[in-house]
């Protein structure tokens, strides 16, 4: 009998080349108690990092002096937005037309959308420190007001654009959690936004989460080359990844 | 052909099988998603009502989705095969919920009708049928495949053991792989999903799991879930491929979005019978499905997702699978939105395939937004260990830590094992005790990872 195993040295090897978990042990045929509980927190946190609400007004107060607007998708709750993705795709009627009201005058060179997706947790941790180091790499750029958006999927993005007339949309949304990665937030790029935009049309940078993920810095670094090339060559998507040679393999 | 009854002092129209169907389908998120579902209770058992009087006979004349539009369809008719047919064709589909929960109707039965019944067939009785009913049905359909070992014997259950590690790290790989062996998991086989497709990846993986099992001495079979066409190529090129894999769904054009079509699963199901890799048998085919996936290409023709899903069956029949699993719970809350939903679709599922002799076996998983828990993933667990089932699908501590979703640990298996009395495949039992990892009681005891000399002595 080894008991769980921690002690013996084949395990320190196989642990150290993975995060599988590995070992954990028995009590008679089923999982030992310390490990049951591990699990179950490891899927508690997942699951509040899902339902935890968007705090939209942290998120606008982090803007700082960010002009920006707050805007719900047609998903009336978090119930219906697992549901429908659909309706998370969707505008409600009072957002789309607060947007066409706050839409600048001479088209902006890009939107960020602040999404709370799967992961408002992802959001809340992450989102403005990217949105500030990826500002700080495009002086040149114009900017509409930032949107925040409550039960969002990435493609309503394409519709908050279109209300704003921005050339292009750039949705930071918090990603499906995992056991090991409650907090992970996703980058997504479109040119030339509108409705029906398919995902092949984005490029996307993933897994942004320091310190196990990629860093603010990181991730900004990548999406300012994306953006850069998108705007000359006037196009994201397949085509964008596969000539793109200078940029970094996570940014597929 | 319309169809209209009253239920509760309402009258309910059905336009055609197509929604009647659909309408008749226990609710679930897909299809409201889909806009096909019934909008209410009544309606839908106004519509269980009417399909329970349907001449089984009808779905030989009706489809679903167009003949002359699909390929799915056109395999499922013309492959129908009328004198297994004949003993049920005078029935309804609620007489032959009946006749399936009959006495008379046996292991042996079951068998011979399996070649007479269509997706659609299968799928309504489901329908009908509560989930006492999707066990009991299911226990008595054996569908026995093999190739190093043999799976679907009464008594039995299998495990796939999936290794997965999110940068195809062959040491992390291993560790995964130790870890299962030494809970008695791999029997049904070793399954890698690769991080990435390329086929160099690829290779190199087949060749670990290969290596592997020759340094073992173990009757398993391995397989590297990527592409059919990937697959195809290394195996032109001399990998090591005891099965061919490949991910279908029950349209054509939901094939088309996996980038597959029926000529090429041909193709490489004749490449890797060609190999003879075999001992006990000649299955050389693994597919993986899961209701939704049409919906999700966009490819559902207005059908529900558990119809289409029992059409996918059609697809791997025609291969001789040595294994067919849906992948229950992966696809997110809006096509299954609970543990509700979701244990009962694994049961249909499960009954659907078997009935269609079909291999089944099935990934028992949720994903974090999805409301469900391992509570309910142990209720799906017993059930289908009580149906049957084929096999299972297990990961380290039940975390994928690759795809990011919950499967079984390899220590729920080994539970329900022990609750149900259940055992592994016969040939990896017997190899299990010639290692160690077999008591005479039939338990597997908890030795450390140098119980596995031969994959182990070079790490520490």
């Amino acid at each position: 009998m080894t008991g769980n195993g921690v002690d013996r040295d084949p395990w320190v090897m196989l642990r150290a080349a993975t995060r599988a978990r590995v070992g954990l042990g028995r009590a008679g045929d089923g999982l030992p108690t310390a490990e049951n509980l591990r699990l179950a927190a490891a899927h508690a946190a997942a699951r509040d990092a899902v339902h935890l609400p968007l705090d939209a007004d942290a998120v606008v107060a982090a803007l700082g002096e960010r002009p920006s607007v707050v805007v719900h998708s047609a998903a009336a709750d978090r119930a219906e937005y697992l549901q429908r993705p659909d309706l998370g795709r969707r505008l409600d009627e009072a957002s789309e037309a607060r947007l066409r009201e706050a839409a600048p005058e001479e088209p902006a060179d890009l939107t960020v959308v602040v999404a709370d997706g799967l992961s408002p947790r992802a959001v809340h941790d992450h989102a403005v420190a990217v949105l500030d180091a990826l500002a700080a790499r495009l002086d040149d750029w114009s900017f509409s007001p930032v949107v925040v958006a409550e039960q969002a999927r990435v493609a309503l993005g394409d519709a908050v654009a279109a209300a704003l007339g921005s050339r292009m949309v750039l949705v930071l949304v918090g990603e499906r959690p995992g056991m090991s990665s409650p907090d992970s937030l996703g980058a997504y790029l479109t040119w030339a936004p509108r409705v029906g935009r398919v995902d092949s049309e984005r490029n996307c940078v993933s897994n942004i989460r320091p310190p196990d993920g990629l860093s603010h810095d990181g991730a900004a670094e990548i999406l300012a080359a994306l953006m850069g090339e998108a705007r000359r060559r006037e196009l994201t998507g397949v085509e964008l990844k596969d000539t793109g040679a200078a940029l970094p393999e996570a940014a597929g | 052909m319309s169809w209209t009854t009253s239920v509760g002092g309402h009258s309910y129209t059905f336009a055609d099988l197509r929604e009647l169907m659909a309408k008749a389908t226990p609710a679930r998120s897909g299809d409201v998603l889909a806009g096909v579902a019934a909008e209410s209770a009544a309606e839908r058992v106004a519509a269980q009502t009417v399909l329970a009087d349907l001449p089984l006979a009808h779905f030989l004349d009706e489809a679903v989705v167009p003949y002359e539009d699909d390929d799915v369809t056109r395999l499922i008719l013309d492959s129908h095969d009328p004198d297994a047919f004949a003993p049920v064709r005078s029935l309804t589909v609620g007489g032959f919920r009946d006749r399936l929960l009959s006495w008379q109707t046996d292991t042996a039965a079951l068998t011979a009708l399996a070649p007479g019944l269509t997706p659609e067939m299968v799928a309504a009785v489901s329908k009908l049928c509560r989930v006492g009913d999707l066990v009991a049905i299911a226990a008595k359909t054996r569908v026995v495949t093999g190739l190093r070992t043999t799976l679907g014997l009464p008594g039995r259950l299998a495990t796939r053991l999936q290794p997965n590690h999110p940068t195809d790290d062959a040491v992390g790989i291993t560790a995964s792989l130790v870890d299962g062996l030494l809970h008695g998991s791999g029997d049904a086989v070793i399954g890698i999903n690769p991080a990435t497709d390329r086929p160099s990846t690829v290779r190199a993986l087949l060749e670990l799991l290969d290596d592997a099992r020759q340094r073992l001495a173990a009757p398993i079979q391995s397989c590297v879930l990527t592409h059919v066409t990937t697959t195809l190529e290394l195996l032109e090129q001399g990998a090591p491929v005891d099965l061919v894999f490949q991910s279908v769904a029950g349209t054509q054009a939901a094939n088309r979005g996996f980038g597959v079509t029926l000529d090429q699963l041909r193709e490489a199901h004749e490449a890797a019978l060609a190999l003879r890799r075999g001992t006990v048998g000649s299955n050389v085919t693994y597919f993986e499905t899961g209701q939704g996936s049409a919906l999700s290409a966009d490819a559902h023709h207005g059908c529900d997702q558990q119809t289409l899903e029992a059409r996918a069956y059609a697809v791997c029949r025609a291969f001789d699978p040595l294994l067919v699993n849906t992948v229950v719970g992966f696809i997110g809350p809006e096509y299954l939105y609970d543990g509700k939903q979701i244990l009962r679709a694994g049961l249909e599922d499960h009954l659907c395939g078997k009935l269609l002799g079909v291999p089944m076996g099935v990934d028992v998983c949720y994903t974090n937004h999805a409301e469900a828990d391992s509570d309910d993933t142990d209720t799906l667990l017993l059930t289908l260990g009580a149906a049957g089932c084929s096999f299972v699908i297990t990961v380290p501590g039940g975390d994928d830590i690759m795809l990011n979703y919950q499967s079984l640990s390899f220590q729920d298996v080994l539970q329900v094992r022990s609750t149900l009395g259940l055992r592994p495949a016969p040939e990896f039992e017997a190899w299990l005790e010639t290692v160690g990892l077999l008591d005479d009681a039939g338990r597997v005891p908890q030795l450390g990872p140098d119980a596995l000399p031969a994959l182990t002595s070079g790490l520490s």
